[in-house]
């Protein structure tokens, strides 16, 4: 089942990426551009939805379907690595025109060649995989 | 209501519906919001490079694929079912602006003159396509997460590492659309 929940979970985060246009290059340019308001709108009032979810969940002390508590994790804090790597990915989210979750969504919209972009995509995680020793974290 | 659903949604539905995966990702699977770590699932399933760094069970983080799996899924369902005929909603300025710098067809998702098969050896497609997806695989492994793991996720809990990552996704952004952008385009 829970197989299946991702599965549904994923379909909706994709036609949601869809019908939000945040998966069109155009409007990553946009964005980078000053432009609209669009991808901004979006991106804070998402972090404003999770965010006020996330402290629901904390003060009910909810538990997951699967009945155990939820405490997300946070993640770990490598103030260069943070800083770096994000400027890495900013130019890649620039150039491609899209950030990982429209990479998938793109490909199911018809894009076959973004394909290649994913592809490129896990050589590059191969490469960061070979070098993050001696990268500054 | 089905006029609502084929439209393309504004801001104010999409960014709250996209923020809701937050919660329903955690009471569902008891997972966090990301995407980018399935670029380093799918190399160790492909079992792509024998370094240590993907010497773990990926099957233990099959939720994270079946997501991303989901997500083509969805993207596919919605173009088969509920496409729109309309361009993508930009701002004039923008036409304008992409008009200037040699972009001619605005129908679709992404510039056809830049991403397409029959463009692939052309320099811009090149830098497009497989340099920038090389940085974001690279780019978010180095960060620990993307616009969905720091942007929503890491933000909706204020963690400052997250900050500091969208600080830099904008930082690296901004630099390639304002300056190196044009140029890429100067080669169409």
């Amino acid at each position: 089942m829970r197989h299946l929940y991702a599965v549904l979970l994923g379909a909706l985060f994709g036609g949601i990426l869809v019908k939000a246009e945040v998966l069109s290059w155009f409007r990553i340019q946009e964005m980078f551009w000053f432009q609209s308001f669009h991808m901004y709108g979006i991106i804070g009032s998402a972090i404003v939805v999770g965010a006020i979810s996330l402290q629901i969940i904390k003060r009910l002390e909810a538990k997951s379907i699967s009945g155990d508590l939820i405490n997300p994790a946070d993640k770990k804090f490598n103030k260069k690595g943070n800083l770096i790597g994000g400027i890495i990915f900013g130019c890649g989210w620039a150039l491609t025109g899209a950030c990982p979750g429209p990479l998938y969504a793109l490909v199911g919209s018809g894009y076959g060649i973004i394909l290649v972009s994913i592809f490129s995509a896990m050589l590059g995680v191969v490469a960061y995989g070979i070098l993050k020793d001696k990268l500054p974290h | 209501m089905i006029e609502f659903i084929s439209k393309p949604w504004p801001w104010y539905v999409a960014g709250p519906a996209i923020g809701l995966m937050v919660p329903l990702l955690l009471l569902v699977l008891n997972k966090s919001f990301g995407v980018s770590s399935s670029l380093k699932h799918l190399c160790a399933m492909c079992s792509i490079s024998k370094d240590d760094y993907f010497k773990y069970n990926w099957k233990n983080e099959s939720w994270n694929l079946l997501f991303v799996f989901g997500i083509f899924l969805g993207a596919l369902f919605v173009a088969e079912y509920i496409p729109t005929n309309e361009l993508v909603g930009i701002s004039t300025a923008t036409v304008t602006k992409l008009s200037s710098l040699g972009i001619s067809d605005f129908t679709g998702l992404m510039p056809s003159q830049i991403f397409g098969f029959d463009h692939i050896s052309n320099t811009a497609t090149l830098i497009s396509v497989v340099l920038g997806g090389f940085l974001v695989g690279f780019g978010t492994r180095y960060a620990g997460g993307c616009t969905s793991g720091h942007a929503i996720m890491g933000l909706s809990m204020l963690n400052l590492g997250s900050l500091v990552a969208v600080v830099g996704f904008f930082i690296g952004g901004l630099a390639i659309s304002w300056f190196i952008l044009p140029l890429i385009l100067s080669s169409l």
